[in-house]
């Protein structure tokens, strides 16, 4: 095994523990912080700060390097404009998440957890995500 | 509004964040990659050259994980309400819209925030207004 490919095994680990911690694997608790107007759980804004409050320095202590310290070649986007793609998408993302609680992440750490709910919504996802790549591919989204 | 104080669990939020975030850290600072997972999945879909390794390590991590917590504790609550239908519906939403949107909760969510990008911000701003709306919708519009 590469070292990056163990690196990346234990960053997928932390992070798959961090949204069994935090609570974000558990849609009805994600469905709580998105249900302003009903009884609201405010959690999930405390589990962005955490995470943010640890990945800001970081990213901008690396920021200026141009290698990772196992010698890659960092691979940050670029990209600053705000396109058509970028909101809508992110709004068709948003009414899914809202519908089920999931979003990426967490649908596939409750899928190794051996929920069978889970694993049909990831599955589902996979082939959303397949469907943009065929769209992708004949040039209708530019990406 | 009103906030249900029986539900709110404010340190173990903080503390998984934090893992989030340190987890983020490593992928960026050892692999020099953005851990963004509709991003890796998406990828892996894709099949980006040189690029495939990494973004398996970093899903067979994400799946094992609740394994891994097994070995120390019982696993928290997975509460799944939605039927087969609508998880079917939902998921194709969250794969194509990740897609087109090119971000998820953690690509834009905690790496794009936390690199200050104007399009992350937008696009947070985007998906988290939407679950509000899609969420103020199902259960109060349309009474759930």
């Amino acid at each position: 095994m590469k070292r990056t490919h163990f690196s990346a095994l234990a960053a997928g680990l932390l992070f798959g523990l961090g949204l069994l911690l935090s609570g974000m694997a558990n849609p009805e608790k994600v469905l709580g912080f998105l249900d302003l107007a009903g009884a609201w759980d405010p959690s999930l804004a405390l589990v962005m700060a955490g995470a943010i409050g640890v990945a800001l320095p970081v990213f901008r202590l690396a920021r200026g390097h141009s290698q990772s310290l196992l010698g890659e070649e960092n691979n940050l986007p670029t990209r600053r404009d705000i396109d058509r793609p970028l909101v809508i998408g992110s709004l068709l993302f948003g009414v899914g998440w809202g519908l089920a609680g999931f979003c990426p992440g967490p649908a596939i750490v409750a899928t190794g957890a051996g929920q069978s709910k889970a694993l049909v919504f990831a599955l589902a996802m996979l082939a959303g995500m397949g469907l943009y790549h065929l769209l992708n591919r004949r040039g209708r989204t530019p990406a | 509004m009103t906030i249900d104080w029986n539900a709110f669990t404010p340190w173990s939020a903080l503390a998984g964040g934090a893992l989030i975030g340190l987890a983020s850290a490593l992928l960026l600072l050892l692999n020099g990659r953005i851990a963004g997972i509709s991003g890796i999945l998406g990828g892996l879909i894709d099949r980006t050259a040189g690029e495939t390794g990494w973004r398996r390590a970093f899903v067979l991590g994400l799946l094992l994980s609740p394994l891994v917590w097994l070995l120390f504790a019982a696993l928290p609550p997975i509460r799944i309400e939605a039927g087969y239908p609508l998880l079917i519906a939902a998921g194709l939403l969250v794969g194509i819209g990740t897609r087109y949107g090119s971000g998820c909760t953690s690509g834009h969510g905690v790496c794009g925030l936390s690199r200050l990008s104007p399009r992350s911000l937008v696009a947070t701003l985007g998906f988290m207004g939407a679950g509000f709306a899609t969420v103020f919708a199902t259960r109060h519009l349309l009474g759930g």
